[in-house]
């Protein structure tokens, strides 16, 4: 948590580790991560204590929506950019793997076609749209999870923040952004499988996605990609670079008038954090075995700032936190009162940013300083109150 | 060959009709009852022949209700009961039927059909019968029946009826029914091949008459067909200049629809500095508002929509107090916090919509002084609703102007809006500002829920789908300037059905965002930006 200046002479991506906020998180993470599996694999299928494949599934979901918050809470929490559109850059990268998992079934379709996936078949195509060229190999299609929404949110950041587009207006902006995208995802002419999306998936890297031990797999390599975005973004805020995020978060126009070119920076951290959303909505798709159009619907987009807002703005470790909760809260609720989640989540919004501006994550901290007796307010903490 | 006979006979006794007509014009044209019941019973006997007669002189007698007899008869649902009386069968369905006397229209209620003793008729009483209920109508003094009646005429004129038009076009002297008349027969001839007929429709929109045109221009000879061909030309122009009128009207109607959804928006906003993303829900209380009138008032659903005006507002209005009051004040100085939060009432309004009223969509009566449209000529009609909504749009943004211009509370908003600091050091109490504001900005939410009921279903969803255009529209017109808002609702709504046509509504409905994203690269703070020192941001 701590904006210590002592280790910046060390080697920035390691710089995290030096961290007390992050060596807890990490040490969390791991031990959950080996409990579960643990749980999973060594306890037997009769005992209470043991986790179903069913749930394993299930944490490895959240873990991947915990990724995405991370990567919303990275802009918003230290660009100060409210993006309600992060939703789209998770779809394009689910989309990318979804295209992959596509080549991946071959001729085992219902229409048995070697190249085509079902859907194509379906709608009478001859051969296959230029852009589904390259996604039968894992590294291209891996590779494209990555680049292609860091390229739409290069081009879109570009334009944005140039004309210095910020506030509520890229708020809504990027919502335009991720509704228009879902209009144009919705249309089979795109070539994305229309209302249906893809899915029947069978196989990754050769691995059945229907076995218990895949799953446990693809759990642990989002823990890992979780732990591994963690410690970027914790590199990145704590560099000189993310210390110019946070003054222009908390002054744009001061830090430009410093000479600084504002954008630029806006710009990299938005990329990195498209590129993380998009990471992430690769490693849902395989875990929930179906991507379609309405992961960009901007209610999703929204839901996502939600988690941040609950877990707590600009700490990171509170995006995960909230995203875990939530999406918890959201499971057992749509199960007991499906018609009272959405009473739920629109109470959630009000009370997270009427009475809990900081989140869990300020709550956990007011707490421990009560305890310990110590004035509440840090530097720290001034320089947040001054950007909420 | 007994068809052609009776069409013959048919025709010659309608000439007669004509002078009968003629005669009788000052007379009244409902003969007393024992004459009508005469003129029926003539057709309750064996010999076919003998009905064709009875339909002639009932034809003659220009009674009024000849019309619903003669089509009754054809339906098989003239009858006769056991004492004697005629009657229309209403419904032929079960075993009882609900029966009405012919002659009075009095309801009798059900009757055994065992009691009941259809009037036969065979084919060639049926076409005898088409054909003269095709132009009975043409004789009545009522000149919306003559004009009906001529309408349905097009494209269904035969020889035989040729010179019965003709005689009637000469005699008639409503211009609408002698130029339909005209072009009935025209079509005629022009699919015969004539050269008048070919003449006379050139111009004319109808579908129809492009028809018989198309026909004539592949007639054998060239002169015919040349002049066929050029005409269609014309009526092709004509058409396309229709089809552009009608594509303005469409997205002019859209726009009025986004003006009436943004305004209040851009007002908040304006004013607060806050996104109300709750605005469209305030819009479904104000839709639902209308549904419940109508619940309330049964049997008046332009009252209801009258009362529904000043109701929707108070209730969007109420509705929005409370959402200042009890959430966005609190979150003071904190535009993104204010969104989410805004966001999350959306969610709880519309879930509570969906547990008491229902989920599903309600309907909405449009009363008769809304619903038909208004014909301009044959390829061009304007639904009225839409006109109605339009020039609804255009007076409560009227109203809106007036308010900010010309009142105490309109200058305290326009001067919160350009600098609020120093608003408040002039003594202007920004609270209150904030409130009035708030609830005026949220009742124009309510009326624009109330215009849209007419026009869409009333839904849970119904805010949901013109949120983000909403936004789209704010954010293009610019914060803080009502006409910025019009001009860009407006055209925001035409370029969208100038699109639809060529790429379809999905697309360009992406092109249209597209294009404001693009838009505010070159003018980040909208069409008419505010100017000064309030443009700091």
């Amino acid at each position: 948590m701590s904006l210590t200046t002592e280790s910046s002479t060390n080697f920035w991506l390691t710089r995290p580790f030096s961290e007390r906020s992050t060596q807890i998180f990490l040490g969390v993470l791991v031990a959950a991560l080996a409990l579960v599996t643990i749980l999973h694999v060594a306890v037997p299928a009769g005992n209470p204590l043991h986790i179903g494949a069913y749930t394993v599934n299930l944490f490895g979901k959240y873990l991947s929506y915990a990724l995405l918050a991370v990567a919303v809470d990275l802009v918003w929490g230290y660009l100060g950019i409210l993006s309600l559109g992060h939703g789209a850059f998770f779809a394009i990268g689910g989309y990318a793997m979804g295209m992959y998992l596509m080549r991946q079934i071959g001729d085992r379709g219902t229409y048995g076609d070697p190249v085509l996936p079902d859907f194509m078949v379906f709608l009478n195509w001859d051969s296959l749209p230029w852009f589904w060229h390259g996604f039968d190999m894992a590294w291209f299609a891996f590779a494209m999870v990555l680049l292609a929404p860091g390229l739409l949110a290069l081009v879109f950041g570009f334009l944005a923040f140039r004309s210095r587009v910020t506030g509520v207006y890229l708020s809504i902006i990027t919502q335009a952004l991720t509704f228009a995208l879902m209009l144009a995802f919705f249309r089979n002419e795109m070539g994305f499988g229309g209302n249906n999306g893809l899915t029947d998936f069978r196989e990754i890297l050769g691995f059945d996605l229907r076995t218990d031990a895949t799953r446990l797999g693809l759990f642990l390599a989002t823990g890992v990609a979780l732990a591994l975005g963690f410690i970027l973004c914790r590199a990145i805020v704590t560099s000189k670079l993310g210390r110019v995020s946070v003054a222009t978060r908390d002054a744009e126009a001061r830090t430009r008038f410093l000479g600084y070119r504002v954008e630029r920076f806006q710009l990299f951290v938005f990329v990195v954090s498209a590129m993380l959303a998009g990471l992430a909505g690769a490693l849902y798709v395989p875990q929930v075995g179906i991507i379609n159009p309405s992961e960009f619907s901007p209610i999703f987009s929204i839901e996502i700032v939600l988690w941040v807002a609950l877990g707590g703005r600009a700490t990171l470790y509170g995006a995960v936190i909230g995203a875990i909760l939530v999406n918890y809260a959201k499971t057992l609720f749509t199960g007991i009162m499906p018609d009272a989640w959405l009473f739920a989540l629109g109470g959630l919004f009000v009370f997270v940013t009427v009475f809990l501006p900081k989140g869990v994550a300020g709550l956990l901290l007011h707490l421990k300083r009560k305890k310990r007796g110590d004035d509440d307010s840090t530097p720290t903490d001034k320089i947040q109150e001054a950007s909420v | 060959m007994r068809r052609f006979l009776s069409l013959g006979l048919l025709c010659l006794l309608l000439l007669g009709m004509t002078l009968n007509a003629q005669a009788q014009d000052a007379e009244t044209n409902n003969p007393d009852d024992a004459a009508a019941l005469e003129l029926l019973e003539a057709l309750d006997v064996d010999s076919y022949a003998a009905k064709g007669e009875a339909i002639t002189a009932i034809l003659q007698s220009d009674d009024e209700r000849a019309r619903d007899w003669l089509q009754a008869l054809l339906d098989g649902r003239l009858q006769r009961t056991d004492d004697g009386r005629f009657v229309r069968v209403l419904d032929n369905r079960g075993r009882d039927w609900p029966v009405a006397d012919v002659l009075t229209g009095e309801e009798l209620g059900e009757m055994s059909r065992r009691d009941l003793e259809r009037i036969g008729i065979n084919n060639n009483l049926r076409n005898q019968l088409r054909s003269a209920i095709a132009v009975v109508d043409l004789y009545s003094p009522s000149v919306e029946r003559r004009r009906t009646s001529a309408e349905r005429l097009l494209g269904e004129v035969d020889a035989e009826l040729v010179p019965i038009l003709n005689d009637l076009i000469e005699q008639e002297e409503d211009d609408q029914v002698r130029y339909r008349l005209t072009q009935a027969v025209a079509i005629y001839r022009a699919e015969e091949g004539e050269m008048a007929g070919v003449e006379a429709l050139d111009g004319s929109l109808h579908p129809r008459s492009r028809v018989a045109l198309s026909r004539a221009a592949n007639s054998d000879d060239p002169v015919v067909a040349n002049a066929a061909t050029a005409a269609l030309t014309g009526i092709e122009q004509q058409l396309k200049i229709n089809r552009g009128l009608e594509t303005l009207y469409f997205g002019l109607s859209l726009g009025s629809v986004l003006v009436l959804a943004a305004i209040g928006l851009a007002i908040t906003f304006g004013v607060m500095g806050v996104i109300n993303m709750a605005h469209g829900e305030l819009m479904m209380l104000g839709a639902y508002t209308t549904w419940g009138m109508q619940q309330l008032l049964p049997g008046q659903p332009g009252l209801a929509l009258i009362v529904s005006i000043p109701a929707g507002f108070m209730v969007a209005a109420l509705a929005g107090v409370a959402i200042e009051r009890g959430v966005i004040q609190f979150l003071k100085g904190r535009p993104l916090e204010t969104l989410l939060a805004t966001f999350g009432i959306s969610l709880i309004l519309q879930q509570l919509v969906r547990t008491v009223i229902s989920p599903l969509n309600r309907t909405v009566i449009t009363p008769e002084w809304m619903s038909g449209s208004l014909v301009v000529n044959d390829a061009l009609s304007l639904t009225l609703n839409r006109m109605v909504v339009l020039g609804f749009a255009l007076v409560v943004f009227a109203g809106l102007m007036l308010i900010m211009r010309r009142t105490r509370l309109g200058l305290e908003v326009r001067a919160v809006t350009q600098n609020r600091a120093m608003a408040r050091s002039m003594g202007i109490r920004a609270t209150r500002v904030d409130i009035m504001t708030f609830a005026l900005g949220s009742g124009v939410a309510g009326l624009a829920g109330v215009a849209l009921s007419q026009l869409t279903n009333v839904g849970p969803n119904l805010g949901q789908n013109y949120i983000i255009d909403s936004f789209m529209v704010v954010v293009f017109g610019g914060v803080g300037n009502l006409w910025g808002t019009l001009v860009a609702g407006l055209s925001l709504g035409v370029i969208n059905q100038v699109l639809e046509p060529w790429v379809g509504a999905v697309l360009a409905k992406i092109i249209v965002l597209v294009f404001i994203i693009l838009f505010i690269q070159k003018r980040p703070r909208g069409l008419f930006p505010q100017k000064g020192r309030a443009a700091e941001g």
